[in-house]
């Protein structure tokens, strides 16, 4: 499983953060962090909630 | 035990993005059987955010704003029709084609719809909702009137005129409150938001009504009089003054539809009957406080909610639905956010900013705790109040926080 980001689409709301804290976050200039980019199987719910809160709908799962 | 039959059929009164949310988490947590949905719009949802940024500046197509709808989900979808009426005893919905449909479980997530000014209905006079609306509104705009006024100085009028200085057209906002947003975020952060709109050119006539509008001799709208008696000469009027909850089918049904559809604190309206999104008014215990939310975040959040509360057994215990509302408004350039709950509150201090570029955290305090927090830019360190928004933390350790992490970052 890996996080593929659409920087075009990302504008670091962060909701992603608030979804799973565990594989996001923002650095001090507002840019989105993703701090495990192939993450294990067991966090596929939390990032399924963050695909599902992104309002620029910017990531994606791939696998 | 007092135990229930599972349910078959579920049905989700409204097709928009709190009933595509009720629907997909229903599928998520297994359930197998039927899901009807019944939207007053004739297409599949769609998100409805871009429609006063992106898609009115021309640079996002109608159709890409569908929503993804993973296609296995085997929904029926009902498109183009209306519930008209609700029996909570019989469990069974009434359409507008006359179709009854019975139901074990119903999400009511009927929404909103534009609030209406008692004068207006002229030609040029828009209001923004749909994808429709937005692209009556976009081809007046593509035609680079004069001057467009938006009535109404919250989020959605706010986007709108921002949009329009963009696209390079002149815009007056007219507010009869004194100030653009204050009544949700109070007065300081008014005065922000409204220098900004200043300072991009959007005339503000703001402590001042709306009072007719004034046709030419083909009926379409010349002016806006304003309760001053001055007239604001405009051909394209946008009415952005709230929305009123899409409950008049409801009348008669028993429920309680006073303001939206009165809930529990689990969402529930009845036995086996939920509501969610700008419809749902329900008590959120974590704030103390009983109303609707009209925002994106809460119609995914809730109509999930909603779902995995139709399939819980109503004898059992359930987690009331307590969420930290969650709202951002885009404007020339700029992320206004807003977490929790900032109308009527006591206090409202800066703890960061505003800078030269705007940027600025807000805190809102209620009574001795933090009940919400604003602010333009500075994500990383909003979203830290989120979370003490989400453990409930007091104002007096909420503030200091704030002075012991200025300070770790002065170091």
């Amino acid at each position: 499983m890996k996080i593929v980001i659409d920087w075009v689409r990302c504008e670091g709301n962060g909701a992603c953060v608030v979804a799973a804290p565990e594989l996001f976050d923002i650095d001090n200039e507002d840019m989105l962090i993703v701090l495990d980019e192939t993450p294990s199987e067991d966090k596929r719910a939390a990032l399924e909630r963050a695909v599902a809160s992104c309002p620029r709908r910017a990531i994606v799962i791939e696998g | 035990m007092a135990g229930q039959a599972p349910p078959r059929t579920i049905a989700i009164a409204g097709g928009s993005l709190a009933g595509l949310s009720a629907a997909e988490e229903l599928r998520a947590q297994g359930f197998g059987e039927s899901i009807i949905v019944v939207g007053r719009e004739p297409e599949m949802p769609y998100d409805r955010p871009p429609l006063s940024k992106q898609m009115l500046k021309g640079e996002m197509a109608a159709d890409a704003l569908a929503l993804a709808c993973k296609p296995d989900m085997d929904i029926t979808w009902r498109l183009g029709k209306s519930a008209t009426g609700l029996d909570v005893g019989a469990r069974t919905l009434t359409l507008d084609d006359g179709e009854s449909l019975a139901f074990d479980g119903l999400v009511i997530a009927t929404g909103a719809s534009p609030r209406r000014l008692p004068f207006g209905g002229l030609a040029g006079m828009h209001v923004l909702r749909t994808r429709q609306d937005a692209e009556q509104l976009k081809a007046d705009l593509d035609r680079q009137p004069a001057r467009v006024v938006v009535i109404g100085g919250g989020f959605i009028g706010a986007e709108i005129a921002a949009t329009c200085r963009a696209l390079n057209i002149a815009v007056t906002i007219v507010e009869p409150l004194p100030g653009l947003l204050i009544r949700a975020l109070g007065p300081m952060v008014s005065e922000l938001v409204g220098n900004i709109h200043r300072d991009q050119g959007v005339e503000l006539r703001t402590g001042t009504q709306a009072f007719d509008a004034l046709a030419d001799g083909a009926g379409r709208v010349r002016a806006i009089r304003l309760s001053d008696g001055t007239e604001i000469e405009t051909d394209v009027v946008v009415v952005a003054v709230g929305v009123v909850p899409e409950t008049h089918w409801l009348e008669g049904s028993g429920l309680d539809i006073s303001d939206g559809v009165l809930c529990d604190a689990t969402c529930l309206a009845a036995p086996g009957i939920a509501a969610a999104g700008d419809i749902a008014r329900w008590p959120n215990t974590r704030f103390d406080e009983c109303r609707r939310v009209e925002h994106w975040d809460n119609a995914i959040q809730q109509g999930r909610y909603a779902a995995r509360r139709l399939l819980a057994d109503e004898s059992a215990t359930t987690e009331p639905y307590t969420p930290v509302p969650w709202v951002w408004s885009d404007q020339f350039g700029l992320k206004l956010q807003v977490y929790g709950s900032t109308v009527l509150h006591d206090e409202l201090r800066f703890v960061d900013g505003p800078t030269d570029d705007h940027k600025f955290v807000a805190l809102y305090r209620r009574g001795g705790r933090l009940a919400g927090v604003a602010g333009i830019g500075k994500v990383r360190s909003l979203l830290g109040y989120r979370r003490m928004l989400e453990a409930g933390t007091s104002w007096d350790d909420a503030t200091s926080a704030t002075s012991a992490s200025a300070q770790g970052t002065a170091q």
